[in-house]
């Protein structure tokens, strides 16, 4: 396999530097793959897809009455980020995490940010996510966000900038998990001459977490996670850490709620549980309190909660921090809370609900990225550049009617990655990263994350719901 | 254990064991036909029908198809998936279980399990099928011997097991009874030709169906008497698809769950399995012959349904939660 036809087109690729030449930490993995013929690829890459889809590491697209179970695509070229350039990501997402986690400590208690004018009361009072049933409510360690999946893109000059933090329920790390198994079967050897560093002890951090926010400290805590269900499209994921820490996957059915206190239903009786990390967003959590409707939660685990009985991973309400408009504050929050200038850039921000960005925004909607303040997954999203003309009058009828609920970015061209597409050759995809941080006694962050890819030419969407694969992300202990 | 948990275990295992011995039943008789010259239309429907009523689901098949033969009892018993006991959907709900469950048991189990749902969704399970129902059956039998392998190799003697024991001999002694009973309903042409080569034929292909031919002829050799192969399948106290030796085994399984002493009983079940162990260790063949076989396994069938019924309420129901009334409940301690 060789790159002598690839072109990198004038975007930034993570390989191959402007004049065509491998960057030095790709310079091993350029040999290795240019020792394999087609053939061997080729079969590696069959091999791979067969072993996903045998351990039944699929997500399920309900097109038909059955489902069809599908297994996210996965590209044989892993990303590879040398480790200074770790290190600073690093260091700019412990920021980061620290200064959310004081600010949801803040709006929940004190809210000083608000009083001191830092940021507008009726932007986080008035958020979606904001839940004004936990103010007051301590939780254990103060800690709000436990698992955050920050996502980071890099701009046509390289420049790492956070596009998003999902401080609710992230998922795609067993991915990260079983994209690197996989990996290692593939090019056994490949793995101790590059120099990358593991990532297998993920599980055993997140349940060291998990025990340290014991809300019943006088003794060891039963830890559990909470699943909407088998038909969920994430359960893989949810299944494969319960086995992975040696926890029981619960789901709202076998919860109860008596005297304050969580319990299993199990065959032996009601046992209590102490910590729960729960997959289910808090509109779901708890029908007496949140969704009357939902048959996914448990009733009664807020006022458990509120009793200071169990501790859920991640708290109620770090949806408000999720929120695009809160996003724009973020650096300020930096600011505010730690003294500090932000070590990460983000993208710039115009706030629909400010008159001047306003005016910006419906002058010149036709040249942003238009979001809504509270979707995910790539929905409720406008790529003006690429939209049609209707697209863009409907966004602005959408954002005219409701300025609080979105936002406008620049479009940002994001970093390309050499992928190995259907013609049988590679070809530059954008791609992004999602690092998985966990915040308990100390931040810990899994060296690389979740490398997504665009597979569709000159796509920049890279979720798996809308044409999305996977690779591996490779830190180096050195920078080649 | 989550009762939710112990209960998908415990169906999981039940599944692939019907699974099992329903491929045996088809596979065998089957050959059996082959064994018959010139059979029409209404020997072959009588040759059938048997099965079918010895399944339970003859009320179900008559609405789907109208006359019993080689292809519609393999198509009902095999791949419809409107049979809820057809080898497919045994397969699927058996994999479906698991899924539930997916961190009680270990990986190769899951996906010895999940290659066997992915086959039978391929298309290429219908041509293989078509090409030879025995290498096809085979398949499906050698998936749930490794699935039995898998659980006694890499499962942890705990609760978990117990419960996928339970479920697996439970629906092996429920198999055996019904296995028995086919030859109850299998009519011979001629009064005359009891004991004749069609008869031995039959009780012959009786015993593959339950494993049981060349454990029987050790034991009683070469002779092919009626009274002893039902002495055999019933009573046998080593072979281990007789129905005394399941009950043997449902009973230390459900002692071994509660922690109660062989001896005697902490809950419902273990009083009806230590009872129906009772009678099946000190009763004997004559006296079965005397009730009337047929009738005598109806009985059976009954006794190990109450024990999967009180089972199920000792350990797994879990009384429903009336959400409308828990909302209320938790609002008021606000």
């Amino acid at each position: 396999m060789d790159f002598k036809n690839y072109q990198t087109e004038g975007f930034f690729d993570e390989m191959f530097a402007a004049d065509g030449e491998a960057r030095p930490h790709y310079k091993k993995l350029l040999e290795r793959f240019e020792r394999l013929d087609p053939e061997d690829f080729d079969q590696k890459r069959q091999a791979v897809g067969l072993s996903f889809m045998r351990a039944g590491i699929t997500f399920t697209v309900y097109s038909d009455d059955q489902g069809t179970e599908r297994i996210m695509p996965f590209d044989l070229i892993p990303r590879i980020i040398p480790n200074s350039e770790w290190n600073f990501l690093e260091r700019g997402l412990k920021q980061r995490i620290t200064a959310l986690n004081l600010f949801l400590k803040d709006i929940y208690h004190e809210q000083k940010i608000l009083k001191d004018g830092v940021i507008p009361p009726s932007y986080v009072l008035g958020a979606k996510n904001f839940r004004r049933e936990i103010v007051g409510i301590h939780v254990p360690r103060d800690i709000y966000i436990h698992i955050c999946g920050t996502d980071l893109i890099r701009d046509d000059k390289g420049e790492y900038l956070v596009l998003e933090d999902n401080g609710r329920c992230p998922s795609g790390v067993s991915y990260v998990l079983e994209d690197r198994n996989a990996m290692r079967r593939a090019f056994p050897n490949l793995f101790p001459r590059a120099g990358v560093r593991p990532v297998e002890h993920y599980a055993e951090q997140l349940l060291k977490m998990l025990q340290y926010i014991n809300p019943n400290t006088e003794r060891t805590p039963v830890v559990g996670v909470l699943t909407p269900g088998a038909y969920n499209s994430a359960y893989f994921e949810h299944c494969f850490l319960a086995r992975q820490m040696g926890v029981e996957i619960v789901e709202g059915r076998d919860l109860v709620v008596r005297d304050f206190k969580v319990y299993m239903r199990t065959t032996k009786g009601l046992q209590q549980i102490d910590v729960i990390y729960r997959r289910i967003d808090d509109d779901f959590i708890d029908p007496s309190v949140f969704n009357p409707k939902s048959i996914l939660g448990v009733p009664g685990i807020v006022n458990a909660i509120r009793a200071g009985n169990i501790t859920l991973a991640n708290a109620l309400g770090t949806g408000v921090a999720d929120d695009k408009v809160m996003y724009y504050f973020v650096p300020r929050m930096i600011k505010y809370y730690l003294g500090e200038d932000p070590i990460l850039k983000q993208v710039d921000t115009y706030l629909a609900s400010e008159k001047e960005d306003f005016d910006f925004i419906i002058e010149n909607i036709e040249k942003l990225v238009v979001k809504a303040a509270n979707e995910a997954g790539g929905y409720g999203m406008l790529l003006g550049p690429w939209a049609t003309k209707e697209e863009c009058a409907k966004f602005r009828e959408m954002v005219k009617a409701d300025p609080r609920n979105f936002i406008a970015q620049n479009p940002i061209s994001l970093s390309r990655h050499p992928t190995y597409c259907d013609n049988g050759d590679f070809e530059g995809r954008h791609i992004d990263l999602r690092p998985y941080i966990l915040y308990g006694e100390d931040i810990t962050i899994i060296p690389g994350g979740l490398t997504r890819v665009a597979l569709r030419k000159g796509s920049l969407v890279v979720n798996s719901s809308q044409g999305g694969g996977v690779k591996d992300t490779w830190v180096l202990y050195n920078d080649e | 254990m989550l009762s939710r948990v112990a209960d998908s275990l415990y169906w999981m295992a039940r599944y692939i064991e019907r699974a099992e011995n329903i491929t045996r039943l088809l596979e065998v008789n089957l050959q059996l036909l082959l064994d018959f010259e010139h059979l029409d239309d209404n020997q072959v429907k009588e040759h059938w029908d048997p099965i079918i009523r010895a399944t339970g689901d003859e009320k179900q098949f008559y609405e789907l198809y109208e006359m019993a033969d080689s292809q519609t009892v393999t198509d009902f018993l095999t791949f419809n998936t409107k049979n809820p006991n057809s080898v497919l959907a045994c397969i699927f709900a058996a994999r479906e279980n698991a899924r539930q469950v997916r961190d009680q048991i270990s990986s190769e189990i899951f996906e010895s399990l999940n290659n066997l749902y992915l086959f039978l969704r391929s298309a290429n399970a219908k041509t293989v099928w078509q090409q030879g129902a025995w290498d096809f059956y085979d398949r499906i039998q050698e998936h749930s011997h490794l699935f039995q392998g898998l659980v006694s190799s890499t499962i942890s003697r705990d609760e978990g097991y117990e419960f996928m024991q339970f479920g697996t001999y439970m629906e092996r002694a429920d198999k055996t009874t019904r296995i028995l009973d086919v030859k109850y309903h299998m009519l011979l042409p001629d009064i005359t030709d009891v004991g004749g080569a069609v008869d031995v034929a039959q009780w012959i292909a009786l015993l593959k169906s339950a494993s049981a031919f060349e454990a029987y002829h050790r034991i009683y050799v070469a002779d092919v008497n009626p009274a002893k192969i039902a002495e055999f399948l019933i009573f046998s106290n080593s072979f281990p698809r007789s129905i005394r030796f399941c009950v043997k085994e449902i009973n230390d399984v459900l002692h071994r769950i509660s922690g109660c002493p062989l001896a005697s009983f902490s809950n419902e079940a273990e009083r009806l399995s230590g009872l129906l162990l009772g009678d099946l260790s000190y009763g004997s063949v004559e006296g079965v012959l005397n009730q009337g076989l047929h009738e005598y396994l109806d009985g059976i069938q009954a006794r190990l349904n109450e024990i999967g019924a009180s089972t199920y309420n000792a350990y797994m129901f879990q009384p429903p939660v009336d959400l409308a009334e828990e909302i209320q409940t938790q609002q008021q301690q606000q």
